[in-house]
């Protein structure tokens, strides 16, 4: 083990940070060990364009917290690993933060499945654990923090606002997604709120993440001829079906609205005339024009100058970092225990998507959601709503009266 | 060197390997030591095509739907249970089975080399897109979510035969997975050594000749190819007992192809070949995602690129054939391997 | 949405009464054209690979990633300001011919006859051509728009780039076919397949003759990526959804190459897209593996070993 980890990640990272930083603030701090905060993302791989924001969202953190004196007095250092897009790689990184470099918090995995995957390990050795990505809802373990959005948040909203506000009141929709567990539950919440609204679902579709070929389902999709198609397609070989669907001419004959469109990078991968009028609704979007938001964007953007599309991941990320942050001050330590405790108090940050605040029966977190449409390849955000609550895991999950629960409930509606 | 000496050779690595297993975990820390424990789970999987492949000639692109199989019915069984005992023969016994009755199908049918490798490709496919789909309350065996693509997490791990409540430590669990590697190991030696490994040997090399002789190619195949599949299941166990977890991505064609590239790095008709591979690879794997300066994916691609171009026998032949060609010059080259690369080569 | 993926609510039905008789003609219209294309998507795809494994016995593993770099040539020069036609199907062809000629000389040349080997071979290079697509250009690029219009059957929609994908897969189909039967250097490809030994004593050069094929194979595989580049997801890792489907259609057709793999995408195509239509997606993968082993299973040598012996 000649060439470590430690060896790399100081001369990527910390060695830039300390001498950065201002040299009479940080005398003090640099004598004490650092604290390790863990990342486990994906930078190469199919799932990498997601990973990627993430990463440079999460060290543009710790530099800041660095810049400004350190925690409790001690500087912050990223150990990172590259999970490769593969599932074995989180298990065994996830050992590895855990076992050997015994950090004092990991903030990671994207895909559900790689959630859980290192979410046993997790608990089983003691180690504080964020979840920053929007996801389907449902996790209750008290040893986790999920900090993005669930479809409560975001199709509560998206769904009546692309019934009633398109070309004509939508009744028949169509519902299509991708074919896992995030998408089914999210095609759940669709047609509830369709139903709510008092529309009716024509159709359900879903498809696996490689298919590639969308004709046979516009053809479907024509024939059952919805006011409105919902969308929970997910990753690079879906991108297809709006470029197919297009290509049919069907652009402008049936509005389309998405959970999942523009969460990587969409719009920036298609023309104008491909995603134009698509709806979309997230915990955060880079056009946001808050003071808050612009600051966070240039930031990111003068850290990282090729950076992707800085969706909900990233944000989510860097204000879930912070949200640990908030934690350790208050709880004057960076004990699991203590840390949790503190947050659990019910504690915020201002962040880049406005106030994120920690609920403690599901440990997620009420958020900001707002409501975009594409415009000229990108978002034009049309609306705020102000404290979503992570109504659906409420509906099952609540860890002040069951504090050892751990799993995830598939939630039904 | 005679026969007897090199038996009592072997021997001896086996009981140093034995007790290196055993002394281990008081040298070393927890995390490479559960690092190895996830090592030795795969190169159990590693052994189970090398058998098949090396010494059967049977080509599986599909290893892992037995490995898959395995950790699935293991997880799904010991949810059930709450016992890792059963769990884990019942992890052993249905691959073993799926692998009789996917053998039958295509030995029976004799289906030649390539379309093999497709056909258990194709199953693998299956499976995952099978599995995939699981998820939501109605895919539910017993007290067990199958749980679609975010897989089954939390899955008991190994405890004392029969004693739900006695779980076995991480070191323990070494003990478990690095002995049941020597056993694997030991066993196929043996099965090597009998009549029944000898005529697959056979078989492999020709299968008419050895038909004319009064064998049936088809049994003797059928019978290679379940040992694998009961073996890659018994791998299947230990690696859902090292993360606690199964997914569908278990299936993964990229888990298929890196098993072969294993036995080819290592060295395809030897067994330690395979395990020599299996641990180098997913040692380099580890290594090259805590870097930042290249791109994962392009490391690993340069080295394996490298390795065929340069070392394409694979590392134990070639160290042997170096080492015997510094010994004696004159002395026979392993028949096994020259002999069963020959066939694969010709088998199109 | 257990067990029934494709949920026509019931009461949808009353509202949505069944097709007029001359609508169910426009649909059953259109989905003939979608299984038509699909097919024919997938014959383009698997063509390339067929001509390097029918050939040469050599399967190309990063077959896949060759159709990517036909996708990022075609919409790399066409962001560039290239006509979006001459960057599809002379860009991209040439550039990944090309591709293909160098790493024919550094890497295939030395594996002919090792099957195993090829395979192992070309999986590291698959590897190597995605980290060195991403490390270059990342994980994201701008797409092009899909040319030409949309037409109208009935009350339905489809493309007219389905039907230019359609006739593109003729053309190619011809072409190769031309190639392969009426001139000289397609006699002699055919006889260096049939026997290379042979055909180096009659003073052909068999090494030359594998170096040409292998450029033609990639550059047929590059035309296919700049075909399905506008109506694609264009990623780095964008060449993995294709390699076990054409692996599987290539080996599933047999030794010739045009009959068989044209049987075999037109089978595999059919049955994807219908049994896409019938029930959902997934189950339409599952139905086209199904009917790959069954194929398997009843013709061992391909379709084309057992039905078009001796053709092209």
């Amino acid at each position: 083990m000649a060439f470590s980890r430690r060896d790399l990640l100081r001369t990527a990272a910390a060695v830039p940070l300390s001498t950065l930083a201002m040299p009479a603030l940080l005398r003090s701090a640099r004598a004490e060990t650092p604290i390790l905060v863990g990342s486990l993302h994906d930078q190469s791989g199919p799932i990498a364009a997601s990973g990627t924001p993430m990463v440079e969202s999460l060290k543009l953190g710790i530099e800041e917290v660095n810049a400004a004196g350190g925690l409790l007095g001690r500087p912050l250092q990223l150990v990172h690993y590259d999970t490769q897009s593969n599932i074995q790689m989180y298990s065994q990184y996830a050992q590895q933060l855990a076992v050997r470099d015994k950090v004092a918090v990991v903030h990671g995995g994207i895909t559900s499945a790689s959630r859980e995957a290192i979410r046993p390990t997790f608990n089983r050795f003691k180690v504080l654990y964020f979840y920053n990505v929007l996801y389907e809802g449902g996790v209750c373990d008290r040893n986790t923090f999920c900090t993005g959005t669930t479809p409560a948040q975001t199709v509560e909203k998206l769904v009546p606002y692309a019934m009633t506000k398109g070309p004509k009141p939508a009744k028949k929709v169509y519902v299509i997604a991708a074919d896992y567990n995030y998408g089914q539950i999210t095609a759940k919440w669709m047609q509830k709120y369709v139903k709510d609204n008092g529309g009716e679902t024509v159709a359900v579709d879903f498809f696996p993440l490689d298919v590639t070929n969308f004709g046979p389902t516009i053809s479907k999709i024509q024939s059952m001829k919805p006011d409105l198609l919902l969308s929970a397609l997910v990753g690079g070989n879906h991108t297809a079906f709006y470029r197919q669907w297009t290509s049919a001419g069907m652009k402008d004959q049936i509005p389309i609205a998405s959970t999942t469109f523009g969460l990587v990078n969409e719009p920036s991968t298609l023309n104008a005339a491909e995603s134009d009028g698509i709806l979309g609704a997230y915990g955060y979007f880079e056009e946001l024009t808050t003071p808050a938001s612009t600051a966070y964007v240039a930031k990111l953007k003068k850290q990282s100058p090729g950076i992707p599309y800085i969706s909900e991941l990233a944000a989510a990320t860097y204000e879930g970092f912070y949200l640990w942050v908030e934690g350790v001050k208050k709880a004057k330590s960076i004990d699991r225990m203590a840390v949790t405790e503190a947050l659990e108090t019910g504690l915020s940050f201002d962040g880049p998507t406005g106030k994120v605040t920690v609920d403690h029966a599901t440990h997620h977190v009420t958020r900001n959601a707002y409501l975009a449409v594409v415009k000229d390849r990108k978002w034009d955000v049309r609306e705020t709503y102000p404290d979503a609550k992570p109504q659906d895991t409420a509906a099952v999950c609540n860890l002040i009266k069951n504090p050892r629960e751990n799993k995830q409930y598939e939630i039904s509606i | 060197m005679p026969a007897s000496l090199t038996l009592g050779l072997q021997a001896l690595a086996i009981l140093a390997a034995v007790a290196l297993v055993a002394v281990l975990p008081t040298y070393l820390e927890l995390f490479t030591l559960m690092q190895l424990t996830l090592f030795a789970a795969m190169a159990v999987l590693a052994l189970s095509l090398g058998f098949i492949w090396g010494f059967g000639g049977i080509l599986s692109f599909g290893q892992t739907a037995f490995f898959g199989l395995g950790g699935y019915t293991y997880a799904i069984a010991a949810i059930n249970f709450g016992d890792s005992t059963n769990a884990i023969l019942l992890a052993i016994l249905f691959p073993a089975l799926f692998a009789a009755a996917l053998g039958y199908f295509v030995f029976y049918g004799r289906i030649s080399e390539v379309y093999l490798g497709v056909i258990t490709l194709t199953v693998t496919l299956i499976l995952f897109n099978v599995v995939n789909s699981t998820a939501g309350d109605a895919y539910t065996i017993g007290q067990a979510r199958l749980g679609g693509f975010n897989g089954i997490p939390s899955v008991p791990t190994f405890n004392l035969p029969y004693t739900p409540d006695a779980v076995l430590s991480p070191e323990a669990g070494w003990w478990v997975t690095g002995f049941a590697l020597i056993a694997v190991y030991l066993l196929m030696r043996l099965l090597l050594a009998s009549p029944f490994g000898r005529i697959a040997v056979a078989v492999r090399e020709n299968e008419t000749r050895a038909a004319l002789l009064g064998y049936d190619p088809r049994l003797i195949k059928l019978g290679v190819f379940m040992v694998g599949g009961a073996v890659a299941g018994l791998a299947g166990a230990l690696y859902v007992n090292w993360g606690a977890f199964v997914g569908p991505t278990i299936f993964s064609l990229s888990l298929s192809a890196e098993i072969i590239i294993w036995i080819t790095v290592g060295g395809l008709g030897t067994l330690i070949g395979p395990v020599v591979g299996c641990v180098l690879i997913q040692y380099l794997n580890a290594k090259i995602g805590s870097q930042q300066a290249f791109n994962s994916n392009l490391v690993l691609g340069v080295i394996l690129v490298g390795f065929v171009l340069l070392l394409p026998k694979g590392i134990v032949p070639t160290l042997r054939n170096g080492l015997a060609g510094l010994g004696r010059k004159a002395r026979r080259r392993p028949v096994t391997e020259s002999a069963a690369r020959t066939q694969i080569v010709g088998a199109e | 949405m257990a067990g029934g993926r494709i949920v026509a609510l019931s009461d949808s039905r009353e509202q949505n009464p069944l097709p007029r008789p001359d609508d169910a003609m426009d649909l059953s219209l259109i989905i003939a054209l979608d299984v038509v294309n699909g097919a024919a998507s997938l014959f383009l795809l698997c063509l390339g690979l067929a001509i390097i494994f029918g050939m040469m016995k050599i399967i190309n593993l990063a077959h896949g990633e060759f159709v990517m770099l036909g996708a990022y040539a075609t919409v790399i020069s066409a962001n560039a300001g290239l006509n979006i036609w001459i960057a599809m199907l002379v860009v991209a062809p040439l550039f990944v011919g090309l591709v293909g000629l160098v790493i024919e000389r550094c890497l295939i040349r030395f594996l002919y006859g090792r099957l195993v080997d090829s395979m192992l071979a070309t999986w590291g290079l698959s590897l190597c051509l995605i980290g060195l697509v991403t490390t270059i250009f990342g994980n994201t690029i701008n797409g092009v728009p899909t040319p030409l219009g949309g037409f109208q059957v009935g009350a339905y929609r489809s493309s007219w780039y389905t039907i230019f994908l359609l006739a593109m897969a003729l053309l190619v189909m011809a072409l190769v076919y031309g190639v392969l039967r009426f001139t000289r250097f397609g006699l002699v490809a055919r006889a260096v397949m049939l026997n290379p030994g042979m055909a180096a004593t009659l003073g052909v050069n068999p090494a030359k003759i594998y170096m040409a094929t292998f450029g033609i194979g990639a550059a047929v595989t590059g035309l296919a990526g700049g075909l399905l580049a506008p109506v694609s997801g264009i990623t780095p890792v964008m060449g993995t959804a294709f390699v076990a489907k054409c692996f599987i259609t290539v080996v599933g057709g047999g030794a010739a190459i045009i009959s068989g793999t044209l049987s075999a995408a037109g089978l595999f195509g059919f049955v994807n897209q219908l049994g896409a239509f019938l029930t959902t997606p997934v189950y339409g993968e599952v139905i086209l593996f199904l009917t790959a082993i069954l194929l398997i299973r009843l013709l061992p040598q391909g379709i084309s070993g057992r039905f078009f012996k001796g053709t092209l």
